[in-house]
């Protein structure tokens, strides 16, 4: 009985407390976040600090050597092959961003200023080619672009060209011309979203202060949609870089690129702290590239003012 | 008996720009959206220099109007002209005309001085002399020296202060404002009104105002549209459009009107003789469309065109009544005066310097009316 009656309180009091920190806002925030945070600790933080780990040691056949060395980045930076794959990827991956954002732009805006009612059918349409694998979406590619290929035969039946053209597979154009079809719908999102958010009647005040359409795009509109198009340009150019499917089944020999070094040292050379130390190098390129390109874009933006 | 306070509008000195020469004129002028017609048969003339105001409650057809006069949507039947130029085929950037949005529409990834000369580039003026015309424009809105601030960083009064430099600085023939005091707060709204008739005076542009507050309509104008339903009920003077509304739905929208039935006794080219039941026989002008139904009219007289009637004073024309309600506002009070033989109680606005606001519910009073004040309109 008088334990009851001790005990009552501060069960009470404790539940009391437990309901504060409940309700206490930094704590709801941590357990809305906690699930996604121990995920990306788990599955990405960790696997990163095990690369970057094994970057600085040595392989020895069968073991790993643990001694702390920078002979991996020292190949990864001076070897020629590594260099030139890191610059392939950049360049394919830069190309890729560049004309995903150039044909994703048009088609934001027709969606985004004409979609009418339409918007969200026409957001869906964007999304079907997505209902198939992107397996099947880059083998289609190659049927296109073949030797005995859609495009080669078009091209031989119109008797524009006289024999089938080899230069259009297996190489770095194919991987660019196979991501940028890849990426497309990821870029139009963000680019429509901005343009989505631009207040109409600004474009109607460029339009009475004496612009013309294109005037009143270069100055409103465009300015306007750069953070959209910032984000397009990232969403596609960091991942891209470290492709490795798409440089695989239609790259060719002239088409390989970064990540089937990286995947052939943690294969067949089997020499995973060579491998690591060029994902580290090909990670922290990525994010200066990135970092330039906010850098370039906020720049220009300051200039067209 | 209390001597009426006579307010005065801040520029009734002053009308000096204007001048007789049409600067927009609008002919049977017909939009349809669908099968909705939101402006029907209108026709306006307004003068260069002219303040003029389209007055009307939401969906009467006045932004539709201002909308067609900038460019931004074309009539479907009518033409609309300005400076004496057909404005048909003729798309808003090339038009003589500059707009003050209503929700400002300030460039935010521009700063003021930026946003004040967007529409000079085009000009390709010389450097100095963009740089003096933003200056001028931005004094002119009391705003020199935030040039720089970013159009994120100014609060609604200078944003639209922006709005208005930025129009001013391009010198249109026409200034259009779409409610532009609307977004703020009483106190700003009246200061800025008296300001944009300031400065309408000072620069001399044709302003044309869109708006659905009377009260602004009837301070800044020189003229006022009343719209109801797509049509242009009435085109006047605040004083005339307050005085003598054509019908009823005008004179309901300009504030406080008491309707009292009529009985036309005589009518004859310029002037009335009614019977009413409270005030006896009144003789009164004819409005300009009058149009005879039967024996019957409708008399109008404002709330504080009634005046109460003091101790023993005694006035010419007066009506006895009773106190039914009193509703007290600060400087003015409301009563509620039920008259013999009137179906509806009558509405009087008293100032409180004399006590009005003490007279008990109930109290047998008499008002003080001029016949004048009495005005015949249509139904």
């Amino acid at each position: 009985m008088t334990a009851a009656a001790e005990g009552s309180p501060s069960f009470g009091m404790m539940r009391a407390r437990r309901n504060a920190l409940l309700q206490s806002e930094p704590v709801q925030g941590l357990a809305l976040i906690s699930p996604t945070f121990l995920y990306a600790l788990v599955l990405l933080v960790l696997p990163i600090l095990v690369v970057v780990a094994h970057s600085f040691w040595t392989q020895n056949y069968l073991t790993i050597d643990r001694s702390f060395t920078l002979e991996n980045y020292r190949a990864a930076l001076t070897e020629p092959i590594y260099r030139d794959l890191l610059w392939r990827s950049l360049y394919i991956s830069m190309m890729v961003s560049f004309f995903t954002v150039v044909l994703a732009y048009p088609i934001a805006y027709f969606i985004s200023f004409h979609g009418g009612r339409h918007k969200s059918l026409w957001l869906f349409l964007i999304t079907i080619p997505f209902w198939t694998s992107y397996l099947l979406r880059v083998m289609s590619w190659k049927v296109i672009l073949g030797y005995n290929g859609v495009l080669n035969s078009g091209l031989l039946g119109l008797g524009i060209i006289d024999e089938p053209s080899t230069a259009l597979l297996y190489n770095s154009s194919a991987v660019i011309i196979t991501l940028t079809h890849a990426w497309a719908a990821f870029a139009i999102l963000p680019i429509f979203v901005s343009l989505e958010k631009i207040d109409r009647t600004l474009i109607e005040a460029a339009k009475d202060l004496g612009d013309g359409p294109i005037r009143s795009f270069l100055r409103v509109t465009l300015p306007l949609s750069a953070p959209g198009v910032i984000s397009a340009a990232l969403i596609v150019m960091i991942p891209t870089v470290g492709d490795y499917v798409t440089p695989k089944l239609v790259g060719g020999k002239d088409g390989v690129m970064i990540a089937n070094a990286i995947q052939a040292q943690f294969g067949k050379a089997s020499n995973w702290p060579l491998g690591a130390a060029l994902s580290v190098t090909t990670m922290l390129i990525v994010t200066l590239m990135a970092g330039a390109t906010v850098v370039i874009i906020r720049a220009a933006q300051r200039l067209a003012r | 008996m209390p001597e009426r306070r006579q307010t005065e509008p801040p520029h009734a000195a002053e009308r000096s720009q204007q001048t007789e020469r049409p600067m927009i004129e609008i002919r049977d002028v017909t939009r349809f959206y669908g099968s909705f017609k939101a402006l029907d048969d209108a026709s306006l003339t307004i003068k260069e220099g002219e303040f003029f105001s389209l007055l009307g409650p939401s969906g009467c057809g006045k932004t539709t109007l201002l909308r067609m006069i900038a460019g931004f949507d074309n009539p479907t039947s009518g033409l609309i002209s300005v400076d004496g130029q057909s404005m048909e085929g003729i798309p808003a950037n090339r038009r003589p005309t500059n707009m003050v949005f209503q929700s400002y529409a300030i460039f935010p990834h521009l700063n003021v001085e930026q946003n004040v000369a967007y529409g000079l580039k085009r000009l390709r003026l010389e450097r100095s002399e963009e740089t003096r015309r933003v200056e001028e424009a931005l004094a002119q809105v009391s705003l020199t020296g935030l040039g720089k601030r970013l159009a994120t960083e100014l609060s609604g009064g200078q944003r639209q202060r922006v709005a208005l430099a930025r129009a001013l600085v391009m010198r249109p023939k026409v200034l259009l404002l779409d409610e532009p005091l609307s977004a703020l707060d009483k106190k700003l709204r009246e200061q800025m009104q008296v300001e944009l008739r300031r400065l309408q005076q000072a620069v001399g542009i044709t302003f044309v105002l869109v708006t659905h507050d009377q009260y602004e309509a009837l301070a800044m104008s020189d003229r006022i549209a009343v719209m109801f339903g797509g049509r242009i009920a009435q085109v006047a003077s605040p004083k005339e459009i307050y005085q003598r509304p054509v019908n009823r739905q005008v004179a309901d929208f300009l504030g406080g009107m008491n309707f009292v039935k009529a009985e036309i006794v005589e009518e004859s080219g310029a002037s009335l003789v009614v019977d009413t039941l409270g005030f006896g026989r009144v003789n009164t002008d004819k409005p300009k469309a009058f149009v005879r139904n039967g024996g019957a009219a409708t008399l109008g007289i404002r709330p504080e065109r009634l005046r109460v009637l003091w101790d023993n004073a005694t006035a010419k024309f007066e009506v006895a009544g009773k106190v039914v309600e009193r509703h007290y506002f600060g400087e003015i009070t409301h009563l509620i005066v039920e008259i013999p033989g009137l179906e509806k109680p009558l509405s009087v606005t008293e100032t409180n310097d004399f006590g009005a606001d003490d007279i008990p519910v109930g109290t047998s009073i008499r008002l003080a009316y001029d016949p004048e004040a009495l005005v015949a309109m249509a139904d």
